[in-house]
């Protein structure tokens, strides 16, 4: 990849983007879907497209499926 | 950004809880001796998901031992404080400790994104323009190129950016500013920088496109 097509990447928007407020708000119901089936980005495409895009909520979303898949606690 | 679509995202009808969460509802909104032991369990609990959090970001983060260990205690009581608050809205559209955990990890990222600040490495305000290829993975041999694409993309900031989406742009793509870091600085929330980001990234990317730059499938130089 050159450095324009990295730029073009990032520039680009997903009009279907629902933006941070909504995925938080919806994370812990996403993620647990995300843990015991593939369906969670077909059931929420907003809220994929969100953390496709965006870092931080991204890293939140691994965080909390790691902590749901960690050892029994 | 496109408005929510209630159809496509939202809420179902709050099912029943499930045992273990209901138990837990039922003890933290009691009293006593049962409450206090669930606040402890819960306690640790959180403690345990911060400290593996912060394991798992560990070599992204310019934190040692002791301070990584005060970062998770800082994160486990303020989210179970909020856990505390906010116990009436849990629905059960999820077991109770995945929704108590998104609180630990959401504090866990802010108490990150503070602690950038200790020490930052590059002011927020400077502009070096000369990064930007860097950024975005452009062979330093590739002279003439990087010096088209910061041309190009300063340009478009410079004329078609306000200055609150120029701020935002230069201190998370120049200088490498966490989202996180900047909402304690800003005085704002990571949803609005979110916005505002996402608002220049289409206004500079159309830009880029009627200049050439850019096209919708490929860049010219792709």
């Amino acid at each position: 990849m050159n450095g324009w097509t990295a730029l073009d990447r990032f520039l680009k928007t997903d009009p279907r983007d629902v933006g941070c407020g909504e995925a938080i708000e919806l994370l812990h119901v996403y993620a647990e879907l995300a843990a015991t089936d593939a369906s969670a980005a077909r059931r929420y495409p907003g809220i994929a497209a969100h953390l496709a895009a965006c870092g931080p909520c991204g890293e939140d979303f691994e965080g909390l499926l790691a902590a749901i898949r960690g050892p029994a606690l | 950004m496109a408005p929510a679509d209630p159809t496509a995202d939202g809420i179902c009808p709050a099912p029943r809880l499930d045992p273990g969460s209901d138990q837990w509802v039922q003890v933290l909104s009691g009293a006593g001796p049962q409450r206090e032991a669930a606040l402890a369990r819960l306690h640790d609990l959180l403690l345990r998901i911060a400290r593996g959090e912060l394991q798992r970001r560990g070599s992204r983060l310019r934190l040692t031992g002791p301070e990584l260990d005060d970062l998770a205690y800082q994160a486990a009581a303020d989210a179970l404080l909020a856990i505390v608050a906010k116990l009436g809205q849990f629905r059960g559209e999820s077991k109770f400790t995945t929704w108590a955990y998104k609180f630990v990890i959401l504090e866990v990222s802010a108490k990150i994104g503070r602690h950038f600040w200790a020490n930052p490495g590059v002011p927020m305000d400077v502009e070096d323009w000369e990064r930007l290829p860097d950024r975005f993975g452009l062979d330093p041999a590739r002279e003439t190129e990087r010096r088209e694409l910061a041309g190009a993309v300063r340009r478009a900031v410079d004329e078609h950016l306000t200055p609150r989406q120029r701020q935002i742009f230069v201190a998370i793509v120049l200088n490498g500013v966490p989202m996180d870091a900047l909402v304690g600085e800003l005085g704002t929330t990571r949803n609005a920088i979110y916005k505002t980001m996402f608002d220049a990234r289409r206004k500079l990317r159309d830009t880029l496109a009627a200049q050439g730059y850019l096209s919708d499938q490929t860049s010219r130089h792709a």
